[in-house]
């Protein structure tokens, strides 16, 4: 594989900084992103189906799937690494079709996610499972804005510091696992 | 022999006790098998991500803090020795409240509900999952593995034909690490139950994992079947967090058992990077 590209980026994200990401890129994201897992989402698509509107503003929205241990006194946050991305797959195109240009989580994601994200031009970003501690690090400031009775799965705002992550799905249909498990795949 | 009299509270305290060093502290097989997979990976993305992990690692055991934020569900394995006679109270509920003492004083997450289906979170990380077996001698031997959802997901378990025999054991085991892929956290520990019944061969699976990584079966044929599926594994190309390596699996752990004669049970429970297990005798 050629040598990584790196962008630095501003969340949330403009539609010029999400179309120069290709699938394979290392992403560093500084900003506001939000945190949203299962119960989250299962909540913000109901009440989209109500015609209401999410708890944040979706535009150039980034969603980071995590739900973090508590924070220890004098701690912002406690650790946070994100969770499996496949169980938001229900929910994601809901979510992306109001104006949300990446998501962060792990592992893979269903077909209808993939068409999802090229439809509405976002971008599907990874980091490193089980890191939650030295991902912590890059976190700031945290916190929660909507569902405190969610406890871990609430929403909170976060403000983050060159927030590492790895594009998997960019929005020209790229899938960066396939073609770094076919590179090493030994017959 | 005596029959040694142990009060519950001690119990209650080692659970609490080995809960936290579990998420603070891997334990040292575990860093030497990441240690080697860091040699013996060829991707450089892959080796990027082996070294975040001991970043990460070091970082949870200075500060004492989670290293990974989904502090698991508390399984909890007891010997109880025969000539032990337990004090003070139930024996399931100390060990229920060692759980809840050392996730609350240990700021860990609690992932744990009341109920499939209602999803209320109990608050505390109870209830613990409580495997308890009685064994000769004095001694209780308490062996704790915090397990993680994201493996613990992608774990399967089949009851295969008597005929599919060993070929048809390591096509479900290899299949069920391909379709984990990132999701499980790799680099894996794979740990595989063969035998028994359907009941039992999920718990051989999990307690495979309680072996210290790497450390292979005592029988010399199954040592020879777990060295071929970690081969196997590594050649799926899935690699460091699913992006692509030579490393996928640490160790793969077979535990057996004789079963029926119409039976061939096989589990996968697959465990993560963070593979976190502590143990202790009282």
């Amino acid at each position: 594989m050629a040598e990584q590209r790196v962008h630095r980026v501003t969340a949330p994200l403009s539609d010029e900084a999400v179309a120069a990401i290709r699938a394979g890129d290392r992403v560093l994201i500084t900003g506001i992103i939000y945190t949203a897992r299962d119960a989250a989402h299962k909540r913000m698509v109901e009440s989209l189906e109500r015609g209401e509107p999410l708890p944040f503003d979706p535009k150039g929205a980034v969603i980071y799937y995590v739900g973090p241990t508590p924070p220890k006194p004098g701690q912002v946050i406690g650790s946070a690494g994100p969770t499996t991305s496949v169980r938001m797959d229900k929910y994601t195109p809901a979510v992306l079709a109001q104006g949300v240009k990446a998501v962060i989580g792990k592992g893979y994601r269903s077909e209808e996610v993939k068409k999802a994200l090229v439809q509405y031009r976002s971008l599907y970003l990874v980091s490193t499972g089980g890191a939650g501690a030295l991902l912590a690090r890059q976190i700031k400031a945290a916190r929660v804005i909507a569902y405190e009775d969610l406890g871990p799965e609430a929403i909170r705002e976060l403000q983050v510091v060159d927030f590492p992550t790895v594009c998997i799905h960019d929005i020209y249909g790229g899938d960066q696992y396939a073609e770094g498990q076919k590179a090493w795949k030994l017959a | 022999m005596a029959v040694r009299e142990l009060h519950v509270d001690q119990i209650t305290d080692a659970v609490a006790r080995l809960v936290q060093e579990a998420n603070f502290v891997l334990s040292e097989d575990v860093k030497l098998a990441l240690a080697q997979a860091r040699q013996r990976e060829e991707s450089a993305v892959g080796r990027a991500i082996l070294e975040e992990l001991v970043e990460n690692y070091t970082i949870a055991e200075t500060e004492s803090v989670p290293m990974c934020q989904d502090t698991g569900a508390a399984v909890v394995f007891i010997e109880v020795g025969q000539d032990v006679h337990l004090v003070g109270g139930d024996l399931k509920e100390a060990i229920n409240r060692g759980v809840a003492k050392g996730y609350t004083e240990g700021y860990l997450r609690k992932s744990m509900l009341d109920d499939p289906l209602r999803r209320k979170n109990t608050g505390d990380n109870t209830p613990a999952m409580i495997h308890i077996d009685l064994v000769p001698g004095d001694k209780v031997h308490i062996a704790v593995d915090c397990k993680g959802g994201g493996s613990e997901n992608m774990s399967r378990l089949a009851m295969l034909k008597p005929s599919d025999g060993w070929e048809g054991v390591k096509k479900f085991v290899i299949d069920t690490v391909a379709n984990a892929g990132p999701n499980a956290c790799p680099p894996l520990i794979v740990g595989v139950g063969v035998g028994g019944t359907f009941d039992k061969v999920g718990y051989l699976a999990k307690r495979s994992l309680l072996r210290p990584v790497g450390q292979p079966s005592p029988d010399p044929e199954w040592a020879a079947r777990e060295q071929e599926l970690l081969t196997e594994i590594n050649k799926l190309g899935v690699g460091p967090m699913g992006l692509g390596g030579r490393v996928t699996a640490l160790a793969v752990h077979i535990e057996t058992m004789g079963c029926h004669i119409t039976a061939l049970p096989v589990a996968v429970n697959i465990e993560c990077h963070s593979h976190r297990h502590k143990h202790t005798v009282l």
